[in-house]
């Protein structure tokens, strides 16, 4: 009985955080518009919606209203190697209108993919030509700047360390005083001891997972924290960016490899309790294993994340696609509950992340007594 | 372009298959055993995410 009124407390108290995202949503993507649009157009418009809200940008958007022209939001550094190093704000930009002039260079915004060309000082996208020397065709290149700006992502995912950075050092020094814990470690106590009770001792072991939990907590709170922010309708879309969840992936392969103990390279090269021909051929097996683990790592996040968005996206854009009020009711309900899932998919993937991580480090650090 | 449409759809029918099996013997298996729940359940949810991410690796790959 206490559960179930718990059960109910707690989501009566998220629902007006969820349906309020749920409607700012709805209103960051468009003010009714009045005249009437062909199904491509309609079409058109909820895919560049859906673009806008996962795409990384140069700019910290808000709200913006393209029939006006009117942007809310923030512009963030730019900065840009070509040759020489060019630093200038996206405000400069003026949302692609404009060609930004940098030290005799000239660079333009292109809205549509996001992207920052080399252009002349009228606006046209520089290009090179290139003769492939086998086939004899021709391509042409737009050139583009090497970019190294701090973009919404890059700003989120500073914004999000410098975030975990105070909060679990919080923690961390509530523990000074006393064993019972204060504040913020109440809700985060039972959290980290669920990564080191059931994620970390279960697949590593009692004895080496204490060198691994820095790495799984930091990975867990990091995941899930950047799931939660892009649940927000500042169109985050953090982890549903495939070089963020490379680069997460790269680290668990490379923490893997380098802590691999005699035990988990013998297993790759030269598989124990097998006949002599079989050895040989899984090898090869074991070595295909070794890249396609953290592939599938950083395909997963990144897939789960991105479809999360999309989907939801695509509900909201139906609200607006369906003149009936019954249809538009319907779709906004369905747009809540989706928004509930994504909440729990944000921890299920954060958890998942984490609990493969350690099943590789577990591979890695496991020493067996026993001969097979 | 038509070809790989067939070809996700393929993928989508076989994650499905698998997920859904996997489910279902969860839940099987936890009603035998409601005592070992959360062990069951943490073996689904590997199984599963496995299953995902192969399921989304070919996806990509059509």
């Amino acid at each position: 009985m206490y559960r179930l009124l718990r059960f109910i407390l707690v989501v009566a108290l998220l629902s007006p955080v969820v349906t309020s995202s749920v409607f700012a949503n709805a209103e960051a993507h468009h003010g009714a518009p009045d005249k009437e649009l062909t199904p491509e157009e309609l079409r058109d418009e909820n895919n560049a919606f859906v673009k806008h809200h996962t795409n990384d940008s140069h700019d910290f958007g808000i709200v913006s209203n393209e029939e006006t022209g009117t942007h809310v939001g923030f512009p963030l550094p730019v900065i840009l190697w070509d040759g020489s190093l060019h630093v200038f704000m996206s405000s400069a930009f003026e949302h692609g209108e404009k060609v930004v002039e940098s030290k005799g260079n000239y660079y333009k915004l292109d809205t549509h993919d996001g992207k920052i060309y080399k252009t002349d000082e009228h606006g046209v996208v520089m290009t090179e030509t290139t003769i492939d020397k086998k086939t004899k065709e021709e391509t042409v290149h737009q050139l583009k700047p090497l970019d190294f700006s701090i973009t919404k992502n890059v700003f989120v995912t500073i914004f999000m360390c410098i975030l975990m950075f105070f909060l679990f050092k919080g923690i961390a020094k509530s523990y000074k005083t006393g064993l019972a814990p204060t504040g913020a470690a109440k809700f985060f106590e039972p959290i980290i001891l669920f990564i080191r009770d059931e994620i970390a001792i279960p697949n590593i072991g009692e004895k080496a997972h204490k060198k691994y939990m820095v790495y799984l907590l930091t990975v867990f709170f990091f995941i899930w924290f950047l799931n939660l922010i892009g649940m927000t309708p500042l169109g985050i879309n953090v982890t549903g960016n495939i070089a963020v969840t490379f680069v997460l992936a790269i680290f668990t392969f490379l923490i893997t490899q380098f802590t691999g103990k005699k035990d988990y390279w013998m297993h790759i090269f030269w598989m124990p309790g097998v006949p002599v021909p079989m050895k040989i051929i899984l090898i090869p097996i074991e070595l295909i294993g070794l890249v396609v683990k953290p592939f599938a790592l950083m395909i997963r996040l990144y897939a789960n994340m991105l479809a999360g968005h999309i989907v939801l996206g695509a509900l909201i854009a139906a609200v607006y696609f369906f003149d009936a009020y019954l249809a538009k009711t319907a779709f906004l309900g369905l747009t809540f509950f989706m928004n509930i899932i994504e909440l729990l998919v944000a921890a299920l993937q954060a958890y998942i992340f984490t609990m493969l991580t350690a099943l590789y480090f577990g591979s890695a650090a496991a020493v067996h007594e026993e001969a097979h | 372009m038509d070809v790989q449409m067939i070809g996700a759809g393929l993928i989508v029918i076989g994650v499905g298959i698998g997920i859904g099996r996997i489910g279902g013997s969860a839940m099987e298996a936890i009603a035998r055993q409601p005592e070992a729940t959360n062990k069951i359940q943490t073996a689904m949810l590997i199984a599963a995410a496995l299953i995902e991410g192969i399921g989304f690796a070919a996806l990509f790959a059509a």
